[in-house]
């Protein structure tokens, strides 16, 4: 590992391990750095080491990480792992903490690839002990072969839920109820991109192969719940909610006993590292979602620093690697080792490729998009899991004059514990935009500040 | 709670949780390994003393933060555990350690 290079990565999923071994292709000094030990970022994550017979539950699409990480790690691009970036500025210097001490690299151009993180599902109960985004559950099934054990309860609504409820159907575990908070009325708001959609055909299989498994294996599916919440006193004990029959409009309480609930409402986009070396975040309304905003080559409103993959906008693996891909030819080109003719002629193949894979994003972000009851909690949910603060008291803090999250954070604490809003976010601007009547674009977004990672004194001195 | 989908690991790692000797499989992370072995709780919040166990597994939330080796605030879910390792529960916040 060196203290300078051309290009540097940032993130080893698939839009960091398509950029950095393109990058490397067309001539150019590349670093990837990652907090994992082993190339994949989420979605591939541990592929590498994956047994075969794991094809039967994590299926195929998992294991087509395994061609993109040996394309990256035979390229010839630096791999920095388990290194934790806890320090970047604008002037793009990179504190990396690796192995108990601190190391500034510099770099020529960035490539943000920091992905996306599940989109927080506040609910009352959500903090107990037993509830667990699924996506948890789907690390624990990728790196530790792992699957729960006793009453499981999944909930919410979108892809991964469905992918994870296939997975486990297929690696054996019972799953007790299928709470899906999806309105009806979403599928009349996204049937209209359906047409668009029909490109990429074998996204809509793959959703209905998962719903046909579920069907099959004769789990109890609720539809258009209401009131979801999790109850138990040192631990979950059951996953309450309310159903309306829609005819009669009378209200049915339903209480499911369980030992793990684990929530999804969709993902949203990783930002931190993009804000803090000077990205200004953009609003996605029909994602809702906070991003980093780029052209079609991955350049941002900064210089040096490009983005590609779902911290740009939620795209999802396919889109993300080719985006990666885009990325690095433009800088070949900036960097001059490759001219613009090149360029254009590589590029042309990857946006076709790049086209299809997106055409299937406006039906699933209308079909999924997330529910109201989840991004304005009741005053008594928690919002801020670190600092223990309710949704009650953040539109109070609305109420008195607070314009942002990053006033609601000075008078509340919100915000100000160790996650640095990563887990309230976006609930605490939709909550303050919904009070004081505004939008979220005005009501703006954390401003981000290193540390990123917890860093003992002892650690920043061992540099 | 949480077991393996498989019996059979090729390497296991001898680990202390609270005191307690676990045998666990190689090259998990130790946020994995206390929810292998049935603990309902990681740590106790340092703002209402409530029980927490890991909920993102990725980094991201720091409900998995414990004193692993006698160092607190590690996030569990990033560590990989490894022979004799030690691992406690996190109560509240931590506290400051003199040198001397």
């Amino acid at each position: 590992m060196k203290d300078h290079y051309e290009v540097l990565v940032i993130g080893g999923g698939p839009a960091g391990l398509a950029a950095a071994a393109e990058a490397s292709r067309v001539g150019l000094e590349v670093a990837l750095v990652d907090e994992q030990k082993a190339p994949g970022g989420q979605i591939y994550r541990n592929v590498s080491e994956a047994k075969n017979d794991a094809v039967n539950y994590l299926g195929r699409d998992y294991f087509r990480g395994q061609k993109l990480v040996s394309e990256f790690l035979n390229s010839g691009a630096t791999f920095i792992n388990d290194a934790s970036v806890w320090y970047l500025d604008e002037r793009l210097a990179t504190g990396l903490l690796i192995d108990g001490s601190s190391r500034f690299i510099s770099a020529d151009r960035l490539i943000l690839a920091t992905g996306a993180r599940e989109r927080p599902m506040p609910l009352p109960g959500w903090q107990l002990p037993g509830v667990m985004a699924a996506g948890a559950g789907q690390i624990l099934l990728k790196s530790a072969g792992m699957v729960p054990d006793g009453r499981l309860v999944l909930a919410g609504s979108g892809p991964l839920l469905l992918l994870l409820a296939w997975q486990y159907l297929q690696a054996g575990v019972k799953i007790e109820a299928l709470v899906d908070t999806t309105p009806d009325s979403r599928l009349f708001e996204a049937i209209s991109s359906l047409p668009r959609a029909l490109p990429a055909v074998d996204y809509l299989l793959k959703g209905l192969t998962f719903m046909r498994a579920i069907r099959k294996a004769r789990i109890p599916v609720y539809k258009n719940v209401y009131g979801l919440r999790a109850e138990g006193r040192e631990s979950l004990e059951s996953v309450c909610f309310n159903l309306t029959r829609s005819r009669a409009g009378n209200r049915i309480k339903v209480q499911i006993e369980a030992d793990t609930l684990m929530l999804h409402q969709g993902v949203i986009s990783n930002i931190r590292l993009p804000l803090a070396s000077g990205c200004k975040p953009v609003w996605d309304a029909l994602q809702q979602n906070w991003k980093v905003g780029t052209n079609k080559w991955g350049q941002t409103s900064v210089k040096q620093v490009m983005a590609a993959g779902d911290c740009a906008g939620i795209v999802g693996a396919r889109a993300a690697e080719l985006q990666g891909r885009l990325c690095a030819l433009q800088l070949g080109y900036e960097l001059r080792s490759i001219g613009p003719g090149q360029r254009d002629i590589l590029a042309r193949q990857l946006n076709r490729s790049l086209n299809r894979h997106l055409s299937i994003r406006p039906f699933i972000d209308k079909l999924y998009a997330p529910g109201r009851a989840y991004q304005l909690p009741d005053d008594e949910t928690l919002v801020c899991r670190c600092e223990e603060v309710n949704a009650g008291e953040v539109r109070q803090a609305a109420r008195m004059g607070c314009v942002g999250p990053n006033q609601v954070k000075a008078f509340t604490r919100c915000g100000m514990g160790p996650c640095q809003g990563c887990l309230c976010g976006s609930t605490v601007a939709a909550l303050v935009a919904d009070e004081t009547g505004t939008t979220m674009e005005q009501v703006g977004y954390f401003r981000v500040r290193p540390p990123f990672k917890p860093i003992t004194l002892g650690e920043l001195s061992n540099s | 709670m949480f077991r393996l989908i498989e019996e059979r690991h090729s390497d296991i790692v001898s680990v202390r949780i609270e005191n307690r000797e676990f045998q666990v499989p190689a090259g998990i992370s130790v946020a994995a390994a206390v929810l292998l072995c049935g603990y309902k709780k990681v740590r106790n919040t340092p703002v209402t003393d409530s029980p927490r166990l890991p909920y993102c597994m990725m980094g991201i939330c720091f409900d998995c933060l414990m004193n692993i080796d006698e160092v607190p605030n590690q996030q569990a879910c990033q560590v990989e555990v490894r022979e004799n390792m030690r691992i406690e529960f996190q109560r509240g916040a931590a506290e400051l350690v003199s040198l001397e």
